[in-house]
């Protein structure tokens, strides 16, 4: 449940990403001239300490994909800081804080050890034309750990561990459920023991009824195997169980991030305290108004001046308008966006 | 494996562990045309690239004095209307006083029977173990007589004998082509629909300028370039590599488009986030989503190079003789004066058509075996 990593001591920083930018080039006519930049992720800053699950949110489309492909560097980001505490890297076997940005394609290969992926599509990701044997094999045999009969071994315990059959080994992806799929997604994920796991919607694109079962399953691995996740998500209510702090994004930004206790009860963006009053309330007797946001979630090559929520926002002052506010820790470990935060009561849940 | 797998019944067997060639084997089996297709391409390449020596009577420049003789029947009735095994009849030469012409009349007196298995030439099959049984033929010690099924040439040799040796070289150098066109077409693809940037550019400028030149003159330009000195079979291997350079264009623009469509899947990105390789991602991941399209452009493309193997000899700019292909021998055949005369050197015509039909049938097979989107 949420907060559990926070009695007592808190972890050790394990990833911190500070102002990562990730602009698209917009290319037109014949000879591909650059003519703007889709800025899907426009100064994203979070760090992730050692066992813990955090939460990034925002709405579809702004960006969270972006950015989590661009910490592992399958985008290549424009700007920005991504520092990993890394133990293939260091000399001594010691966690050393490495820049992911910084380091050469030899190294990189390397630190993908310690980071993987879950994916949000449990079709596509997959390759149609692998066995699962093979495709959880595959981080192995990158990296020159597949050993026969040890590592066959390692993955029939894999396979079982997230709730599959050996015998479905020698099977092909379109053999299985969507729930299925992302159970081999997620054990494919854990055949090298990486430390921390890149979680992309990794339920949003299956059941209801599979979800609450795969986000279980997540958490037990957790526990087990001693990860620590970034969970994206596209609305507060998924998140709020699995998480020990969340971080809310728009349109490129993160505008808030804190412990989901503080969050979900005390926010201090607007644009939180807003997707708060979509989430279904346990309590049907506990009222509250949904708030409307107006206009649509702002185009992302062509962001609002100032603040860019300012378009949108129940709260905009004159400044919003063309000042961007900072990303600042107003309270010890909670992080807000807003010009306004110190003056305003928002309502939390 | 140490999984103890559980003992499936044949049904469940049936159902799982279908991969997808699984599905395009099955779903081609059911194409008839496909299927006869691809018995038919069997049988051609395993009578004109591996048994020519042994279906042919003769050895391929056997000469002898039957000069531009017209096929011979090969009769079971003969001139008493008796029924017999089958024989032919000699052959005798007779000038015409008013046409100034060498005919050649059949002499009843004379029966060859002809025979199944019959010794004769010597030759190694596969080129290693020496035979002399030929398919088909006349006893060898009786007399000068030949058997010519398809009549003979202007040196006295078999035309049968000539069309069986020549599909080889034809045969062969569409496929062989055909290979080189593949390796450089879809490696080029990949790395260009990959990659992008300098490459792509390079690719796709390239395959522009190759699509935008006239073929022929091309083919010309580029054949009339092999040194007249040159042995045989380095013109043989030149011209192959000609045919697969003029190629690989197409190929390599298709692969390409896939390529750029399946380089954004996730499982490529997801291989990548494990620390694969480029040359992994390219080849393990990618190449494969393509090899369905791949494998059909390149049967359907197989007979397109027969044919330019064929028209470049006959422009007498590919194979020369000594060296015997469909295409030098229709060289012999397209003249007036073959056609009023000896017309039947134009029997080289049918197994050209014919592999061409062939292939066309098991292309289209492989296509709808293999395109997910039809009709199942
Ligand atoms: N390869 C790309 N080239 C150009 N623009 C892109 C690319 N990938 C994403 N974008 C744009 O960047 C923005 C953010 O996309 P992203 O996929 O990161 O959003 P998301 O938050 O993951 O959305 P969702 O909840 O729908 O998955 C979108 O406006 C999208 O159109
Ligand atoms: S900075 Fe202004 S516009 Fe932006 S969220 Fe705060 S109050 Fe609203
Ligand atoms: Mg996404």
């Amino acid at each position: 449940m949420a907060g559990t990593s926070q009695n007592g001591k808190k972890g050790d920083i394990l990833l911190q990403v500070n102002g990562l930018k990730k602009y698209f080039p917009i290319q037109k006519g014949l000879l591909r001239r650059v003519i703007g930049y889709v800025k899907a992720v426009d100064d994203v800053s979070l760090y992730v300490r050692e066992g813990e699950t955090l939460g990034l949110v925002g709405e579809s489309g702004c960006g969270k994909t972006t950015a989590s492909r661009s910490i592992i560097r399958l985008y290549e980001p424009t700007a920005g800081q991504v520092l990993f505490r890394s133990r293939v890297l260091s000399p001594d076997g010691q966690p050393r804080m490495v820049n992911l940005l910084e380091l050469n394609r030899e190294q990189m290969t390397k630190v993908r050890q310690e980071i993987a992926m879950i994916f949000q599509d449990p079709i596509n990701s997959l390759n149609p034309r692998m066995t699962v044997a093979d495709i959880i094999a595959e981080p192995m045999v990158i990296h020159g750990k597949y050993e026969k009969g040890r590592s066959e071994e390692i993955i029939v315990n894999l396979l079982q561990r997230v709730g599959l059959r050996p015998d479905h080994l020698r099977r092909y992806p379109h053999e299985f459920s969507g729930g299925q799929r992302q159970r081999i997604g997620i054990a494919r994920a854990l055949a090298l023991n990486p430390r921390l796991v890149l979680c992309d919607e990794p339920v949003s694109a299956l059941d209801v009824s599979i979800q609450a079962q795969t986000l279980n399953l997540l958490q037990d691995l957790q526990q087990e195997f001693k990860l620590s996740y970034l969970f994206v998500a596209h609305d507060l209510s998924v998140v709020q169980h699995i998480s020990d702090r969340v971080a809310v994004m728009y349109v490129g930004k993160v505008v808030e991030m804190a412990d989901s206790e503080a969050l979900y009860t005390n926010p201090l963006h607007p644009y939180t305290e807003a997707l708060l009053s979509a989430v279904p309330k346990p309590d049907p007797l506990y009222k509250s108004e949904r708030i409307i946001m107006q206009g649509d979630v702002a185009d992302p090559a062509n962001p609002p001046s100032g603040c860019y929520f300012h378009p949108r926002c129940r709260y905009a002052i004159d400044r919003c308008k063309t000042e961007a506010p900072a990303f600042r820790e107003l309270k010890p470990d909670h992080w807000v966006a807003c010009h306004r935060a110190e003056e305003l009561q928002l309502r939390g849940i | 494996m140490a999984v103890a797998a559980a003992p499936l019944t044949q049904a469940k067997k049936k159902e799982i562990g279908q991969s997808y060639w699984d599905l395009v084997w099955y779903r081609f089996k059911k194409n008839r045309l496909g299927v006869l297709g691809a018995i038919l391409l069997i049988a051609l390449y395993g009578s004109f690239v591996a048994l020519p020596e042994v279906i042919s009577p003769y050895a391929l420049e056997n000469r002898s004095n039957f000069v531009e003789a017209p096929p011979t029947a090969i009769r079971l009735i003969d001139e008493k209307g008796q029924l017999r095994a089958p024989f032919i009849y000699g052959l005798e030469r007779k000038i015409d006083p008013v046409r100034r012409l060498r005919t050649w009349e059949l002499d009843t007196d004379r029966k060859y029977p002809v025979r199944l298995f019959v010794q004769g030439d010597e030759y190694k099959l596969f080129g290693l173990i020496p035979m002399n049984i030929h398919l088909f033929g006349i006893e060898a010690d009786q007399s000068e007589q030949r058997i010519f099924l398809l009549g003979s040439d202007a040196l006295g040799r078999d035309y049968f004998t000539r069309i069986m040796y020549g599909g080889r070289l034809s045969l062969m150098i569409g496929l062989l082509g055909q290979f080189l066109t593949l390796v450089l077409g879809t490696t080029l693809g990949v790395i260009s629909g990959y990659y992008g940037g300098a490459v792509d550019m390079f690719v796709q400028r390239f395959t522009e300028f190759l699509s935008a030149f006239p073929n022929i003159p091309l083919f010309m330009a580029l054949s009339a370039a092999i040194p007249v000195f040159w042995p045989p079979t380095a013109v043989y291997f030149m011209l192959t590599i000609i045919l697969a350079f003029l190629g690989w264009g197409g190929l390599a623009r298709q692969v390409r488009g896939l390529i750029l469509s399946l380089r954004e899947r996730e499982y490529a990105l997801a291989a990548k986030s494990f620390g694969a390789s480029d040359w992994r991602i390219m080849f393990r991941h990618l190449l494969p989503g393509t090899m369905s399209h791949v494998i059909v452009i390149a049967t359907l493309s197989i007979p397109g190079m027969i044919l330019a193997e064929t028209a470049l000899s006959w422009l007498g700019l590919g194979l020369r003789p000594p060296l015997t292909s469909w295409g030098t021998l229709l060289q012999d055949a397209a003249t007036i004066r073959a056609i009023r005369f000896t017309p039947w050197l134009l029997w080289v015509v049918p197994p050209i058509l014919l592999t061409i039909l062939t292939y066309n049938m098991l292309g289209d097979g492989l296509r709808d075996a293999l395109d997910p989107y039809s009709g199942r």
